[in-house]
């Protein structure tokens, strides 16, 4: 079986980002960026997969500008055996990702897609339910668990009232939440490695993809402040602030 | 102009979270539905018809609801959306699953998360884990919105009495069929919809610990949650994450106990009314965004706090 893993170039999940001065966006200039933390989970996913014997080959695809190769080559260095950048400056929406997705499917047959929830970027949370929809596949999403082979695959999902088990059709799509498993860091040698796997580039057109966006952003502005508070020197006075002063405890 | 609201509930009840959506849609033009769908959801068709401000509740009551199967619901939505401007859930694990791919069968690039309305056309949404708030426009003709409930007050339960209207169902997809689940059950207020908030980090060092806060949440009426770190230790279960990643929660008290401040967390209780800290490190971030902040060890804090309390 092969596993195709949609990934996305973010900034790191460690930088606190800015607000453009002219509120058209947030600056990317010089700021630091890395695979979206979740489409690593995504990643070891499917590597595991390989590695157990129950997938024969990973595919990874970013959408995007064509620095979005150095992600590709990071998960490469995971250990993913192949690459396509399908490259394309436009603004990146999920509905028209997943329509670039489909098409990437529909060459390459996949028996499972793996990705991540969410991108940490947009926070939109919307790709791969919408890819499984194009599809007419079942999606398994926010997935911390993943049983069995072949037809039908059990997933287990963080929902807010806990865990909840689906038996899912395959192919399907599956979408992963932070304790699926720990990504691993690329060795060197890896690294080294992934520099010579194959990495095919076509772009959106070529797919036949229009990627004209369907919602306009209008401003992008900072979010309200907080200021900082003060100090408090014991419990007492915590209690004593919380009750008298803010009111919010009796 | 109108909307369509897909309730959330267990077949008996409507979930806090819609009463949260409804408030939402009375920002929008035109009349407001609410799509209730199950299995044997009667009672809950029964309780959206009593919200005030609903025109009418489509009830579609058939076995393959019975489980929030997305690969069920989404064609329901799509059957009924022609009717409608607009169509909001909740941004929550069901809105979430569900929503994208009902968008996606409509060809509708779905908005998320939304925390303002600023007309029927432009909304507001926290992108970047809420470092940047962006104002986008929709150009689809049929808007699908997920909502940020702590954004929006609740409407009353009682005080409408809606039409109800029954839908046949779509069918079973065939797709994916429920197994199981582990709900975690407690006494304690739900962790969206709580006044108080008590949360442990890292800094907890053991699940047990979690008791010292839950005694001092009984008697702040308060529900207990957690940063990323603990549930990944193993400390508390996934339904406790607050944070960009998990819930989002906007109490009117947060008190983190040995939570650092990362940027995920905050994402999901900065906007609380009043936030406390304890940590005792002064240098962790959590201080900057905290109205009161204690510098201390938990171990000897928690439990000061629980006495004080009485
Ligand atoms: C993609 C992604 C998504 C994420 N989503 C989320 C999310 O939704 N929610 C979330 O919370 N995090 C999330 N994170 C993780 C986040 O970046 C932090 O790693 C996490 O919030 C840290 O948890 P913590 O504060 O409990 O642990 P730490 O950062 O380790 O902090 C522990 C704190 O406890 C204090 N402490 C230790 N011992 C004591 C003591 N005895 N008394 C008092 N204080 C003590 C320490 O001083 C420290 O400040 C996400 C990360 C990524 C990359
Ligand atoms: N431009 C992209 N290229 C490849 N995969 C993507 C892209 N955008 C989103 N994805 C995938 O979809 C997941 C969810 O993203 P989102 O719906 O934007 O939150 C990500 O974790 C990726 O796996």
């Amino acid at each position: 079986m092969k596993v195709l893993v949609p990934i996305k170039r973010v900034i790191d999940a460690n930088i606190k980002v800015r607000v453009k001065a002219d509120n058209s966006g947030v600056e990317t200039q010089n700021v630091k960026m890395a695979m979206n933390p979740f489409c690593e989970i995504a990643v070891e996913a499917a590597v595991r997969m390989k590695e157990a014997g129950t997938a024969d080959e990973v595919v990874v695809v970013s959408v995007g500008p064509s620095n979005s190769q150095e992600t590709l080559r990071t998960g490469l260095a995971m250990g993913a055996d192949r690459a396509i950048l399908v490259e394309t400056d436009d603004p990146l929406e999920p509905l028209s990702v997943a329509k670039v997705l489909k098409a990437v499917v529909e060459k390459e047959s996949p028996g499972l897609v793996i990705m991540g929830k969410q991108a940490i970027d947009g926070d939109n949370n919307q790709t791969g339910q919408m890819l499984a929809a194009l599809l007419g596949w079942s999606q398994g999403t926010f997935v911390s668990k993943i049983e069995g082979s072949g037809d039908t695959i059990n997933v287990t999902r963080e929902v807010d009232a806990g865990l909840a088990t689906v038996a899912i059709k395959t192919p399907a799509v599956l979408t992963v939440d932070l304790r699926l498993n720990e990504p691993r860091y690329a060795s060197l040698p890896n690294i080294m490695k992934a520099k010579k796997k194959p990495l095919d580039t076509m772009t959106a057109a070529d797919l036949g993809c229009d990627m004209t966006p369907r919602v306009k952003v209008v401003k992008v502005t900072e979010p309200p402040a907080r200021d900082a508070g003060v100090k408090v020197a014991s419990v007492a006075e915590l209690v004593d602030k919380l009750r008298n002063e803010a009111k919010v405890i009796s | 102009m109108s909307t369509l609201i897909l309730a959330e509930h267990d077949n008996n009840e409507i979930a806090a979270a819609t009463y949260s959506v409804v408030a939402a849609a009375g920002h929008l033009s035109g009349d407001i539905d609410v799509l209730v769908a199950g299995s044997g959801c009667g009672a809950a068709a029964e309780a959206a018809a009593k919200i005030p401000g609903v025109a009418k509740v489509l009830v579609a009551d058939s076995a393959e609801y019975a489980h929030d199967i997305a690969e069920n619901v989404a064609p329901l939505i799509v059957k009924l959306a022609s009717g409608y401007s607009h169509v909001l859930a909740a941004a929550s694990t069901y809105g979430k699953n569900v929503m994208p791919r009902a968008a996606a069968l409509l060809d509708v690039q779905q908005v998320s998360d939304i925390t303002e309305i600023e007309s029927d056309d432009t909304f507001v949404r926290p992108i970047y884990a809420g470092n940047a708030m962006a104002t986008v426009q929709s150009t689809d003709a049929i808007k699908l919105v997920t909502v940020r409930t702590t954004a929006f007050e609740p409407v009353a339960a009682e005080g409408g009495s809606a039409a109800t209207e029954t839908v046949e169902g779509t069918g079973d997809a065939g797709l994916a069929t429920f197994v199981s689940q582990e709900v975690s059950k407690s006494e304690r207020p739900e962790l969206t919809t709580a006044k108080v908030v008590i949360s442990g980090g890292r800094g907890m060092k053991a699940g047990e610990n979690f008791a010292m806060l839950e005694k001092v949440a009984d008697k702040l009426g308060a529900a207990v949650g957690a940063s990323r770190a603990a549930v990944d230790a193993g400390y508390v279960t996934n339904d406790f994450q607050v944070g960009q990643t998990g819930k989002v929660v906007a109490p009117d008290l947060y008190i983190a106990v040995g939570i650092s401040g990362a940027i995920q967390h905050l994402a999901g209780m900065k906007d609380s009314k009043v936030i406390a800290c304890i940590n005792n490190d002064e240098e962790a971030p959590i201080f900057q965004v905290a109205d009161y902040g204690l510098v201390a060890d938990l171990f000897d804090a928690v439990p000061e706090l629980d006495k004080e309390l009485g």
